[in-house]
């Protein structure tokens, strides 16, 4: 047991009671703020595998934006204040996802502990190799998600600005309303 | 030194906890917190690539950039779904019988 397995016994189990709790807890809310807790005890584990660069784009972008934009989504879908009694799951649901899951981490750890063996030696990747490496072998990729990222800018675009009857606008001459206006009651 | 055993043990119960948020949420919204997850185990496991041995591209940095990049471009596209479907029937419950908007 190094030093390095403790930090990362220790971030891991800061990840994984975070995404327990942000599964199970029945506040719409605080599933998103838990959902913070667990993936910056992903972005510790990865840090202490020694990947500096994913750690702090995963923090910026997954803590950052992705979880700001769905609490934005849950207070334009009126998410209520106190428990979610209407999204309630039964019992038997329950107990077949509790299942389910289990039986995915079991059949992964399976697959997966066989293959760790003996302790190994840390590898050490600058950020300095992995610019390198990002604006040469794999620049084009790079260039590619750029493209992504507008398509889906103008894919959510095109999508919101459906109205309520379910065709598209035929004279888009005004601007287009917030969303919040559309969606208050 | 480290022992690899505990990122691929992280990695397993963090898609495992995934695939439960997802089964079990029936508010839209909160699926992508189940998908987010899945996610995340699958940089878990790409970074312990790397730490294992590097390879000469880079790889196990990169690739979970291109990950993280796909994936907040996914959350978009959904949430713009999602607050559509809730202005046309009022509710983003999962169970609802699909067909006419009441």
């Amino acid at each position: 047991m190094t030093a390095l397995d403790t930090a990362f016994a220790a971030t891991a189990l800061v990840a994984v009671a975070g995404g327990l709790l942000a599964v199970t807890t029945r506040h719409v809310v605080h599933a998103a703020l838990w959902l913070v807790v667990a993936l910056l005890g992903v972005a510790g584990s990865l840090l202490v595998l020694g990947a500096e660069l994913v750690a702090l784009v995963l923090v910026l972008v997954y803590v950052g934006a992705v979880v700001v934009l769905v609490l934005f989504a849950l207070m334009l879908t009126r998410a209520p204040i106190g428990p979610d009694l209407e999204h309630a799951a039964g019992p038997w649901r329950t107990v077949g996802a509790a299942l389910l899951g289990g039986a995915v981490a079991l059949l992964l750890g399976s697959v997966l502990l066989p293959l760790a063996g003996e302790p190994v030696e840390r590898a050490d990747v600058s950020s300095t190799q992995v610019a390198g490496q990002l604006f040469g072998t794999w620049v084009w990729p790079f260039e590619l998600l750029s493209l992504l990222l507008l398509v889906a800018v103008v894919a959510a675009l095109a999508v919101s600005r459906i109205p309520r009857e379910g065709r598209p606008d035929p004279e888009p001459v005004e601007p287009a309303e917030p969303a919040e206006h559309e969606v208050a009651p | 030194m480290i022992h690899l055993a505990g990122p691929y043990l992280l990695a397993a119960a963090l898609v495992g906890l995934g695939v439960f948020g997802i089964s079990v949420r029936r508010n839209a919204v909160l699926l992508l917190v189940g998908v987010e997850l899945v996610l995340s185990g699958g940089l878990v496991l790409l970074v312990t690539t790397q730490a294992a041995g590097a390879d000469r591209w880079a790889a196990g940095s990169v690739l979970p950039l291109f990950v993280i990049t796909i994936a907040a471009a996914e959350t978009v596209v959904a949430l713009a779904i999602i607050l559509t479907a809730f202005r046309q029937r009022s509710r983003v419950d999962l169970d609802e019988p699909s067909g006419e908007a009441p």
